[in-house]
């Protein structure tokens, strides 16, 4: 079986801080991660190897600096991993990452299981993953709450609003993952010593065999035409200091039943 | 992806270092230098350097003529929930319909499903000026296949202009399928949306890092023009019954089969019965709640109120103390409750990002500095397990229960 897992590099956005007063991006003592859901991925991707074994491909398209969450992955356990990176990438939408990222797919094998993570935590979008599998010509699942292969398919659970669900499909298959169903593992002795030593390969738009015109700036259909901070209006804020949780406590109650948001 | 600096040409003005909105750019002797793993490829800069010194490498092309450049009509997704629309479906039928009124175009409504019944006609009264409508007993659940042929169809068909998609777990499944298909842009989780009456551009904004920066998005050289919109972001019109509509049947060329099998399905209701989208007052604990058996003591104070419901933050998430239905922030849902208490919770731009909508927020949390506190109307500084049991009593013995 072969599975291909795509992983992305992204500040650490749940140590991102914001200065309310001057609306700027605290950036200080924020490190670059590997993204929380392409972790779950890369476990999901490690159990089934696990189960029934399996050649795990670790992609990424970036900066030569996502190299290291390519490291990270091999330590706990993925056997090989390529980066995608090229001037010519520069400024890819979420099409124009997913036209890249699959045909960096197609370049590697026959493959039987892509995976992503949910989403990416910087963009957010969860686009580039379902996009993917429109241009691999393969089925998709999004969100995946556990991954299992049995009797030849992927059974895979998922929820929406209304209904948990559990789906089957004999692959390939391109699955977006929000939890592998177990916490990623660490990365063992071994595992890191390997990875100290591997040489990730790095592939160019030409060693991909793309249209120029189709990825980056170019080949991205949306543009940002401003970005901007969003104006916080001052609330009126009460919070209580005192130290005797008894006294706190009906100090806001007795604020609660002021302002008539509890009544008798 | 960053942005590059031309040394050459920087006169050292340092003019984008202040619009930088992630602060990713320094002067480095004299000049302009973009961090490329913080920058995030806004454009902020782009548009503000006097000397046209930043750019985005990439290739020249040339461009295409846009098919519809003109514009025509704007859709909306509809999705069903036993059989009736989803909140979201209203909530983008009537933002649209102000947004085509606005620009002289015509709303309408694509339904997919196993029959129409009534349905257009809700539609109709929701806002849409036309529905077209794909029927058979296929879609009675939603597939990704099946769906996204048959909205690809349409589109191929009727070339609108534009085309919103809830951003539920099915809209999110279903729309970048359908832009990837259509090789068009898709504008992901908008929260305010705008059109230009001229050239009938759809300006889409979202949020980017949780919330702290907005971003106005155009797709104007693809039609369609696509985005999803999350739940509880606007609202929907009062339902108009004495509203006219056309309706279209259209029949897919074709036979897609669906690739993906449904083994099982359950439904789900939230930990306090109601799903937490739904609720009016929600109780939300995080990783300050200790233990997953403290958070009943959240759902004993859901309990004191109408409609109360619990949720919890990410971190409650992953330890597994509340399931991911009813995770409150960006990776989860977005609440809008007439109250939102948050214990425990330090208030990560995540979280508050998916809560920020709340009436009144009341704040329960150890560090003062908790940034929870800042968006908290009322709040108290100490441990959320000794604060909630007492907060809990004293309600009970107001109400006298």
């Amino acid at each position: 079986m072969n599975i291909i897992v795509c992983v992305k590099q992204v500040p650490d956005t749940a140590t991102v801080k914001f200065n309310r007063e001057t609306g700027t991006i605290i950036r200080e003592g924020v490190e670059n991660i590997m993204n929380p859901f392409d972790r779950q991925a890369v476990e999901a991707a490690l159990m089934l190897k696990d189960k029934v074994g399996a050649k795990v491909t670790c992609l990424s398209m970036g900066l030569p600096a996502a190299t290291d969450v390519l490291k990270e992955a091999i330590a706990m356990g993925c056997d090989d991993a390529a980066l995608v990176s090229d001037r010519a990438l520069a400024g890819s939408d979420t099409l124009a990452t997913s036209l890249t990222l699959a045909a960096a797919v197609k370049h590697f094998c026959d493959v039987d299981l892509v995976l992503c993570g949910k989403q990416a935590v910087d963009g957010d979008t969860a686009q580039v993953g379902p996009e993917m599998a429109e241009h691999l010509g393969i089925p998709q699942i999004t969100g995946s709450l556990t991954l299992d292969y049995v009797d030849d398919k992927f059974v895979v659970t998922r929820e929406n609003e209304s209904t948990a669900q559990t789906l089957a499909c004999a692959g390939p298959l391109l699955v977006t993952v929000t939890k592998a169903g177990k916490e990623p593992r660490f990365a063992s002795i071994k595992g890191k010593m390997k990875a100290r030593k591997a040489k990730i390969p790095m592939l160019t738009v030409a060693d991909l065999a793309i249209d120029p015109a189709t990825v980056g700036l170019s080949g991205s259909p949306t543009k940002v035409k401003r970005s901007f901070t969003p104006e916080h209006p001052a609330i009126h804020s009460e919070i209580i200091t005192e130290e005797n949780a008894d006294v706190a406590v009906d100090m806001l109650v007795e604020k609660l039943l002021e302002a008539k948001i509890i009544t008798r | 992806m960053a942005m590059i600096v031309d040394r050459e040409t920087c006169i050292g003005c340092s003019g984008c270092v202040s619009v930088c909105p992630v602060g990713a750019i320094d002067m480095v002797d004299d000049k302009a230098q973009i961090d490329p793993v913080a920058c995030i490829s806004c454009g902020a800069c782009l548009h503000d350097c006097p000397v046209e010194a930043i750019s985005v490498e990439g290739p020249a092309v040339e461009k295409k003529e846009v098919e519809n450049k003109d514009g025509m009509d704007l859709w909306v997704m509809t999705e069903l929930e036993n059989g009736e629309p989803v909140g979201v479906t209203y909530e983008l039928l009537g933002v649209t319909a102000d947004l085509a009124a606005k620009a002289g175009e015509k709303c309408c409504a694509v339904l997919v499903a196993a029959e129409a019944g009534d349905l257009p006609q809700k539609l109709i009264a929701a806002g849409a000026d036309k529905v077209y409508v794909v029927a058979g007993s296929q879609y009675v659940e939603y597939d990704t296949d099946l769906y996204t042929d048959a909205v690809c169809q349409l589109i191929a068909t009727y070339k609108p202009s534009a085309l919103l998609i809830g951003a539920t777990a099915d809209g999110r499944d279903l729309a970048p399928r359908v832009a990837a298909r259509t090789m068009t842009g898709l504008c992901a989780d908008c929260t305010a949306l705008d059109i230009d009456v001229e050239s009938k551009i759809v300006e889409w904004t979202r949020p980017a890092l949780g919330g702290n920066l907005l971003a106005t998005i155009l797709c104007d050289e693809h039609r369609p023009q696509m985005g999803t919109v999350r739940p509880k972001v606007f609202k929907a019109k009062p339902m108009d019954n004495s509203r006219t509509g056309e309706i279209i049947n259209f029949i897919c060329a074709g036979d897609v089969a669906a690739r993906v099998e449904i083994v099982s399905k359950e439904a789900l209701a939230g930990v306090a019965g109601i799903k937490i989208e739904d609720a009016e007052v929600i109780c939300s604990g995080g990783r300050g709640m200790g233990c997953k058996d403290n958070f009943a003591m959240l759902e004993e104070l859901a309990g004191l109120f109408t409609n109360g419901s619990v949720g919890g933050s990410r971190a409650a998430v992953d330890e597994g103390w509340l399931p991911h239905a009813d995770q409150v922030g960006q990776s989860g849902k977005t609440v809008t409750p007439k109250i939102y208490f948050a214990c425990g919770i330090s208030g990560a731009i995540q979280h508050l990002a998916g809560m920020n909508g709340s009436d009144l927020v009341i704040a329960i949390n150890k560090d003062p500095q908790a940034p929870i506190f800042q968006v908290a109307q009322y709040g108290i500084v100490g441990d959320a397990t000794v604060i909630l049991p007492k907060l809990i009593a004293k309600i009970k013995a107001i109400k006298g229960m």
